[in-house]
């Protein structure tokens, strides 16, 4: 189990707080989308994906984001038990949606580099930090029920 | 993965902006890796770095004044980094996966100090020339 202390419990609930779930969701995967285009293998059926402005623009794309954001924000509310909370998405991602996990580390790297984008300097180091560890951790429990 | 056209105008664009305060990102780079990815102080037991260290200060100069030259010279990145990439390969043989992780910094600290540069094609270029710049840098390493 993961260990979180008080100070990264806190530095990821205060830029949790910063965040406009939609906005950044919708960000990050159109940014994914756009920086590692084979990414694009996954959603052959959004529609036009044809440019970045096509991309960033694309009402599934948004709507995915906000969906992918909104259960990093589950999360977050569940620091503890991350396993579990993944293990049926982790499942689906596997079995059905057959999705290799280095695109979950893709999409966190990406998700960190939007967040630095809205917060500017207030994303310190230690907020860097503890947000890597944060993604990192997601994907290897969105990883973990891979077979 | 080649750069286009467009990629290199792209860095281009963002090093013109960035212009003499590129030391400083360069530094603030460092300083991120470090602290996000601790395992990459490893490969530095020589230096101080405690936060705002004059080492890492120098040494993000270095880093910089070598990604500004790659930039100036981004038709032959090959040519322009052959003496760093012959020193990575021979003498300090850090890691490939550590070019990826100075390079994620560097995008970060682009982000937090001109995120309006950071457009998502810009981004796409820039995270293609850091790659491109660490492929040049280990491709002697065996």
């Amino acid at each position: 189990m993961v260990h979180w202390s008080a100070e990264e419990k806190q530095l990821i609930t205060s830029v949790w707080g910063k965040v406009s779930v939609e906005q950044c969701g919708a960000e990050a995967l159109a940014r994914l989308l756009i920086v590692y285009p084979w990414t694009q293998r996954f959603f052959s059926d959004f529609g036009n994906l044809s440019s970045p402005t096509a991309i960033i623009g694309n009402p599934r794309v948004r709507a995915h984001g906000k969906k992918v954001l909104t259960s990093f924000g589950e999360a977050i509310k569940n620091l503890d038990n991350l396993k579990a909370t993944y293990a049926k998405l982790s499942e689906l991602h596997c079995d059905k949606l057959h999705v290799d996990p280095e695109n979950f580390r893709l999409l966190g790297d990406i998700l960190i580099i939007i967040l630095a984008s809205h917060l500017g300097r207030d994303f310190t180091p230690a907020c860097q930090f503890t947000w890597q560890k944060l993604v990192g951790v997601v994907a290897h429990a969105l990883a973990h029920e891979y077979h | 993965m080649v750069l286009s056209a467009a990629d290199k105008s792209n860095v281009k664009a963002v090093f013109a902006k960035i212009g003499g305060q590129a030391e400083e990102y360069g530094a603030d780079a460092l300083e991120r890796m470090f602290v996000t990815y601790p395992q990459t102080k490893t490969y530095f037991p020589h230096f101080d770095l405690g936060k705002g260290s004059a080492q890492v200060k120098g040494h993000g100069k270095k880093v910089a004044a070598a990604l500004v030259e790659a930039v100036n010279n981004i038709d032959d990145l090959a040519g322009a980094l052959s003496k760093l990439s012959d020193l990575h390969a021979q003498k300090l043989r850090v890691d490939p996966v550590n070019f990826k992780l100075l390079g994620q910094c560097f995008l970060v600290v682009v982000a937090t100090r001109n995120p309006s540069l950071l457009t998502a094609e810009v981004h796409a270029s820039l995270d293609k020339f850091l790659c491109a710049v660490g492929t040049v840098l280990t491709a002697k390493y065996r």
